[in-house]
């Protein structure tokens, strides 16, 4: 029998077979055909989870390489279901930004089946399959339908996450020999009396450590980012934020945290250091940016750093009291789901200025406001949700974040807050040379928001009112697992 | 029933965005008039209770976090609602002519006003903050797409600032909440914080808000942004969005925290004691008539602040009434400058206003001229009068130093006032004194409005200040910081 999870994760596969055999003419039209396939799987699955109970819901568990302790297990606990619901969100999005040829979409779909596999697998082998499953199909989608510079980003992308994971790989062999299990469950219950003894231990925390942090990336590791999101066609940029920086983040909270809680305590202040640096110096580089796609790339940097702020600053430190973890870790969740949306739809507005300009310098635009005011309108708001305002969604999840963190690591937090000015500095010079002064002359032609892009903007701008506005019903989903994870991580 | 004022705000602006572009300013001028009507209605209503912060409405908003909608009233936020929808309906009046894009201009002007009116009703801090920071955004646009001068720089620059403000301030709302346990800010200002908390967390908070309320040195943003503004723009940022910092500063800093003001409170008195003088002696060497207007107004920002140093009651009440009265007169002034001279000669320059004898061209731009300069030089008979031998009465108890050094820099106020009405007025040019006036289109009749209904408020509450401060009194007497 096959459970909806493996369903949901066949789906896209199937979706690339189809494209990859079939020759169809519109392989757009295809991929967002799977892709409501799988988000009609996916509200199924968040039908069928029941938010009230703690724990795993709905696993699936097949023997897979017993010798080695493989299981095919996979489940979904709140947070799980919150990322399997983005990336459901992201990809159809991605695919209305830009018309990807067929191999493209394929790839795309196979990527989408290895983030739900990432997100929902709970065994360390299957787990890192699908999320290296997940490297290939990026490397060659920036490789191969990349822009200039193709080259050089797509393999120093593959270098830095590749040798993220091969260090990973190694520290869970590490692992596996000392304990002999790769179940999370278990090597979670195992993690409190400390998984190895002796100094080894910081050998493989820092294996895990450097893989998950590639990925996200935190600084000094976020070298890779810049060039590969610029490079990137918009589509896949947007996924590659939305979506696979979440990988990351995910793998710090279901992985490294509870394994090592006794080590995270020890190294905390070193890590919230670099989380810190991230939150502060990458807006600032942002600022120096003159090609729009990086500006965004590296304030992706910023918001990711703020969801580490809020992990590190509560389980550093044992004494925060059990409500500050609780709104930290809330804040931590929703902030994924929230810069998941918005920075995709950064990137989304940055492609159609890109698509209408063949250019995305900062300078190569002026006076938009002029001559298409629905577009300028509608990104404001997705600046403004970035960059933190109060009603939009990226505001309550940054608030939870620093409420949850300030009790624990003030200093932290008040130094992060900085990093908030230099977002809003960031942004505001952006519209101000986009938008306002006098028209330039190769913009005299664009045309404003089309009824097709309409239709995407609305929905997603919607969203980020909803959120910013009555966030509870996101709590909801994820109320239960994070009351477990906070009596978890004291 | 004052919760209105912000629901038909809100919906009087998107109602503007919907329907054609003909009836935006009479939705506005409705809008903005509902408003006042609300206002003077609780005003003269025997049973509102305007003596402590009472709950108006309170729906549960994020009920994890203890996030309530929850709004409340007393004197002090009645008076600068009426105070806000003064401004927003002369503003409205001031702008009836506007016709290039005039359903944005008015959908972001109501967006001010509605966020303020949140700000001056908000009971939840979280509330508060949320309003607060909402008015940063139609700001910006409203100066960046309608303003003239320099204006992507001033509109920068103001927002620049806020933001500043708004992340000291995010900080300060955050200590209060983690220690306070709480959003409610009449719970908050029982909570008994403890003094090391307040040492900090109050210049944090307070110098966060105080940004808008144009505080010395953080004040440069003011001149600049006024400039820039479109005369509706200056009117709302002098009128409402400088008391937004002030009274934030004055509803959550203050009555939070307050064994940390008490220890704040000398610094903030020399703050404001500067601000006062150095801005009037600015303001004296300006040649732009509308910067001269800009730093007039940090001036009597200053005044505010140095009442609420001052911690009795006479001072805070003053403080209270002062906003109310440089809301009027700010208006009022930037009005005359921005819409009845610049639109006409499209000047500001005084040298040359100087030799066009506009006294002659444009009577009743000259009248409201002198009747404003009058007001905010405070000559008695003129809201800023009261306000100001309010404070100065405040002061005396606390400060008696101030008293003195602001006394000399009232004298700066009149020297610049009377410098500005007389260059710009009332300068005889022997080479054009025979000629006749150059012919100007005259004052419209929403414009004669608009000025008339400033001018009758400052007069007003100047010869009856009573009917303000009978309302306020009460109010800031419930406030803990005086126990």
């Amino acid at each position: 029998m096959v459970g909806l999870i493996s369903v949901l994760i066949i789906i896209p596969v199937a979706g690339a077979i189809v494209l990859y055999v079939g020759h169809a003419k519109n392989p757009r039209v295809i991929s967002l055909i799977f892709n409501a396939l799988s988000a009609f799987y996916a509200l199924m699955l968040w039908q069928k989870f029941d938010p009230s109970a703690p724990g795993l819901q709905l696993i699936e568990r097949h023997a897979w390489i017993p010798s080695i302790g493989a299981e095919y297990i996979v489940g979904i606990d709140g947070l799980s279901l919150l990322l399997v619901l983005l990336t459901s969100l992201v990809f159809p999005f991605a695919f209305c930004a830009e018309r990807l040829e067929r191999g493209a979409c394929a790839l795309m779909l196979v990527m989408q089946a290895a983030l739900y596999g990432t997100f929902t697998a709970q065994n360390f082998i299957l787990w890192f399959l699908f999320y290296e499953m997940s490297l290939v199909p990026a490397f060659l989608l920036i490789k191969i339908y990349g822009g200039d510079n193709r080259d050089y980003a797509a393999v120093k992308f593959f270098l830095y996450t590749f040798l993220g994971s091969v260090a990973m790989l190694l520290a869970f062999l590490g692992i596996y020999f000392a304990k002999g299990t790769f179940d999370f469950a278990t090597l979670a219950e195992l993690g409190k009396s400390g998984l190895i003894a002796g100094n080894f231990r910081w050998f493989v925390f820092g294996g895990i450590f450097l893989g998950l942090a590639v990925k996200i990336p935190l600084f000094p590791f976020h070298t890779w980012l810049p060039d590969a999101y610029q490079t990137a066609p918009t589509g896949v940029s947007m996924v590659l934020t939305g979506t696979l920086s979440k990988m990351g983040v995910y793998g710090f909270i279901r992985l490294l945290v509870p394994l090592f809680p006794n080590e995270v305590k020890i190294a905390g202040p070193w890590i919230l250091t670099l989380v810190v640096c991230s939150i502060v110096f990458a807006p600032l580089a942002a600022w120096a940016q003159r090609d729009l796609k990086r500006m965004v790339a590296y304030l992706s940097i910023n918001h990711l750093g703020y969801c580490l702020l809020g992990l590190f600053a509560i389980t550093t430190t044992s004494t925060s009291a059990l409500i500050d973890k609780h709104a930290a870790l809330s804040g931590v969740f929703l902030q994924i789901f929230n810069h998941g949306v918005t920075a995709a739809a950064l990137f989304y507005f940055v492609g159609l200025l890109e698509q209408r300009r063949g250019l995305c310098g900062i300078n190569d635009f002026g006076g938009l406001m002029q001559r298409t005011p629905l577009l300028c309108g509608w990104m404001s708001v997705a600046m403004f949700s970035s960059l933190g305002l109060p009603g939009l969604n990226g505001f309550i999840g940054e608030f939870l974040i620093f409420k949850g963190s300030f009790a624990t690591a003030t200093g932290f937090t008040a130094i992060a807050v900085i990093g908030l000015l230099f977002t809003a500095v960031t942004f505001m010079r952006a519209m101000q040379s986009l938008f306002s002064g006098p028209l330039s002359e190769s913009c005299a032609g664009f045309s404003d928001l089309l009824l097709k892009e309409k239709l995407v903007i609305v929905p997603i701008t919607l969203l980020m009112f909803a959120i910013g506005l009555n966030p509870q019903f996101i709590f909801n989903t994820f109320n239960a697992t994070v009351a477990q994870m906070a009596r978890l991580f004291s | 029933m004052i919760a209105w004022t912000i629901y038909i705000t809100f919906a009087g602006a998107v109602i503007v965005l919907l329907l054609p572009q003909r009836f935006s300013r009479w939705i506005a001028l409705f809008a903005t008039i509902a408003g006042f009507a609300i206002g003077l209605a609780m005003f003269f209503r025997p049973d509102v209770d305007l003596s402590h912060f009472a709950t108006v409405v309170r729906v549960p908003w994020i009920p994890a976090l203890g996030m309530n909608y929850h709004l409340a009233l007393d004197g002090i936020s009645l008076t600068l609602v009426l105070v806000t929808a003064l401004a927003a309906i002369s503003a409205v009046l001031f702008s009836w002519d506007i016709n290039e894009r005039a359903k944005e201009f008015f959908f972001w002007l109501l967006l001010v006003v509605g966020g303020s009116y949140g700000v001056f009703l908000s009971a939840d801090l979280f509330l508060l903050f949320l309003f607060y920071e909402l008015v940063i955004v139609p700001k910006y646009f409203l100066i960046a797409i309608f303003g003239s001068t320099n204006k992507e720089y001033g509109a920068m620059k103001l927002t620049l600032y806020s933001f500043f403000g708004g992340a000291l301030v995010f900080l300060g709302v955050i200590a209060a909440y983690v220690a306070g346990g709480s959003f409610d800010l009449n719970q908050l200002a029982n909570f008994q914080f403890s003094p090391e908390l307040q040492a900090w967390a109050f210049p944090v908070l307070f110098l966060g808000f105080a940004v808008l309320a144009g505080i010395w040195p953080l004040h440069t943003w003011a001149p600049t942004g006024h400039v820039a503004a479109p005369t509706a723009g200056s009117m709302l940022l002098a009128g409402i969005v400088m008391k937004l910092g002030a009274y934030a500063a004055l509803r959550v800093a203050m009555n939070l925290f307050p064994q940390g003001f008490q220890m704040w409170r000398t610094p903030v008195a020399v703050l404001a004691v500067i601000g006062i003088v150095y801005a009037a002696a600015v303001a004296l060497r300006q040649r732009d008539l509308k910067f001269v207007i800009g730093y007039s107004s940090v001036s009597h920002m200053g005044f505010v602040l140095l009442g609420l140093a001052t911690a009795n009651v006479f001072g805070v009440s003053g403080a209270v009434l002062q906003m109310f009265s440089h809301g009027v007169i700010g208006a009022l002034l930037f009005a005359v400058a921005g819409r009845m001279i610049y639109r006409r000669t499209h000047t500001r320059d005084l040298d040359t206003l100087a030799s066009m004898n506009l006294r002659r061209a444009l009577p009743f731009a000259a009248f409201t001229f002198v009747v404003a300069s009058a007001a905010s030089m405070g000559i008695p008979g003129f809201s800023g009068f009261a306000a100001e031998i309010t404070i100065l009465i405040g002061a005396w108890k606390t400060y008696p130093v101030a008293v003195w050094i602001v006394g000399a820099g009232m004298v700066l106020v009149a020297a610049f006032t009377l410098r500005a009405l007389k260059r710009s007025f009332f300068d005889v040019d022997p080479k054009t004194e025979n000629t006749a006036p150059p012919q100007m289109e005259p004052i419209t009749i929403p414009e004669k409005l608009g000025a008339c209904l400033l001018m009758f408020a400052t007069l007003v509450v100047g010869l009856y200040p009573r009917m303000l401060l009978d309302r306020i009194q009460p109010a800031v007497d419930a406030m803990r910081f005086l126990k």
